[in-house]
């Protein structure tokens, strides 16, 4: 498990309006380009430093490439870094509130204790 | 030493920026009696004639991230930058700018790491919507210079509820011990029942009323060794995934102090969560 670099991939694209348009678009490319070039990247430093061991988990891969939103919660990927992100990507395709109902309604069935999210 | 004036503490509620401007058709049917609401909220700051606000909020993950997460930061600076692109996409939110009051942050940080408190500090700051929300309601002409104080309510391990409790206290003492002459009001905003990102997010009221009621009572009546009693790290996720924010209300109730009945309390029943309002006077009540 990667929950720091799944967190830190929603927290990344989030804040860059020209990869969340791209991760909606071509999430399966996104993510691909994402790990290549961004994973490893520390952030708030000297550019060209980097880290040398982040890498995704096939599960987290997959999660991610298919717009999984319910599966990154299952996995305990920060819930407020998908939910900002996702309704940036989708909330334009609904009316008022469709969307973060609809969101709400594909996780009925998880039941409390939810997934820990600590990284 | 400096006189403080004024105790509040609020839910934060991003939205309501865009509620309140809102106009014919996109004017949500709730805007006029939260505007109502805030009008009556705002003046009871207003009439503390405060020259100073202490702020106490929580990063959103926009400054403050995972690989270098401080529990407790003062900010300082002569100046702070407010709000971020993802809040001006998601909620409207303007971009804003007020400025620092660098002798009180200087004075909380010293006499906070004296006091046991191993506080973070920043120099170079961008406030987000959980400061500037209560600016806009309580503050609108962004008028008064500020100290901007974040906890993590957001990013696990968190401190426990004491320990939010215990800052709160500390915050009161440095403040009245400041070596100036300057009026000083802290202002606090969290949430009660909340969740976000998960099943129960965005539904008719809050997640958990009975949790906001017994809260707002905690809160209102300034039972700090109540909420104690039943509050824990673990107890907070029952109520709402993202109800660790209410940890904030529990500083600004050890601000307020053991026992201390709010002077002004006033709350909302929303869709997603419940907005409450709570103003303490320690000197008592302001004359007009």
């Amino acid at each position: 498990m990667s929950k720091y670099l799944v967190d830190k991939f929603l927290y990344t694209v989030d804040r860059d309006p020209e990869l969340v348009e791209r991760y909606r678009e071509s999430p399966a490319e996104c993510v691909a380009e994402w790990e290549r070039e961004y994973a490893n990247k520390l952030l708030n430093c000297h550019t060209g430093e980097a880290s040398t061991w982040l890498a995704f988990e096939p599960a987290e891969r997959e999660a991610l490439a298919a717009h999984d939103h319910v599966r990154l919660f299952e996995m305990g990927a920060h819930p407020f870094l998908t939910l900002t992100l996702f309704i940036a990507m989708f909330e334009r395709d609904h009316g008022p509130l469709e969307y973060q109902l609809a969101y709400a309604r594909a996780m009925e069935h998880i039941t409390l204790p939810y997934p820990d999210i600590a990284t | 030493m400096a006189e403080l004036v004024a105790v509040i503490a609020s839910t934060h509620h991003p939205f309501y920026y865009r509620a309140s401007t809102s106009t014919g058709e996109d004017r949500p049917p709730f805007a006029d009696e939260w505007v109502t609401k805030i009008e009556t909220f705002r003046e009871t700051l207003t009439r503390a004639r405060p020259d100073v606000l202490v702020m106490v909020g929580s990063d959103h993950f926009h400054q403050l991230w995972l690989d270098n997460m401080p529990q407790f930061l003062v900010g300082k600076a002569p100046v702070y930058d407010a709000n971020w692109y993802n809040e001006e996409r998601e909620f409207g939110l303007p971009k804003m700018r007020l400025a620092g009051q660098e002798d009180l942050s200087s004075y909380i940080l010293r006499e906070g790491l004296d006091a046991g408190f191993d506080l973070a500090f920043s120099n170079e700051l961008r406030i987000d919507h959980s400061i500037t929300c209560p600016i806009i309601t309580l503050r609108p002409e962004a008028d008064l210079p500020i100290v901007p104080i974040y906890t993590n309510i957001f990013a696990p391990p968190l401190p426990r509820p004491q320990r939010f409790v215990q800052l709160g206290r500390t915050i009161r003492e440095l403040v009245e011990s400041w070596p100036s002459d300057q009026r000083v009001a802290v202002i606090g905003t969290g949430h009660l029942s909340l969740e976000l990102g998960g099943p129960r997010q965005f539904g008719p009221h809050g997640p958990d009323p009975e949790f906001d009621r017994k809260a707002v009572d905690w809160i209102a009546s300034g039972d700090v060794e109540g909420c104690l009693a039943e509050v824990t790290l673990d107890s907070l996720h029952a109520p709402g995934n993202a109800t660790h924010g209410f940890m904030d209300f529990m500083l600004m109730m050890g601000v307020a102090g053991e026992g201390k009945k709010a002077d002004h309390v006033d709350s909302l029943d929303l869709f997603h969560t419940m907005e409450a309002y709570f103003t303490w006077y320690p000197k008592g009540v302001p004359t007009a």
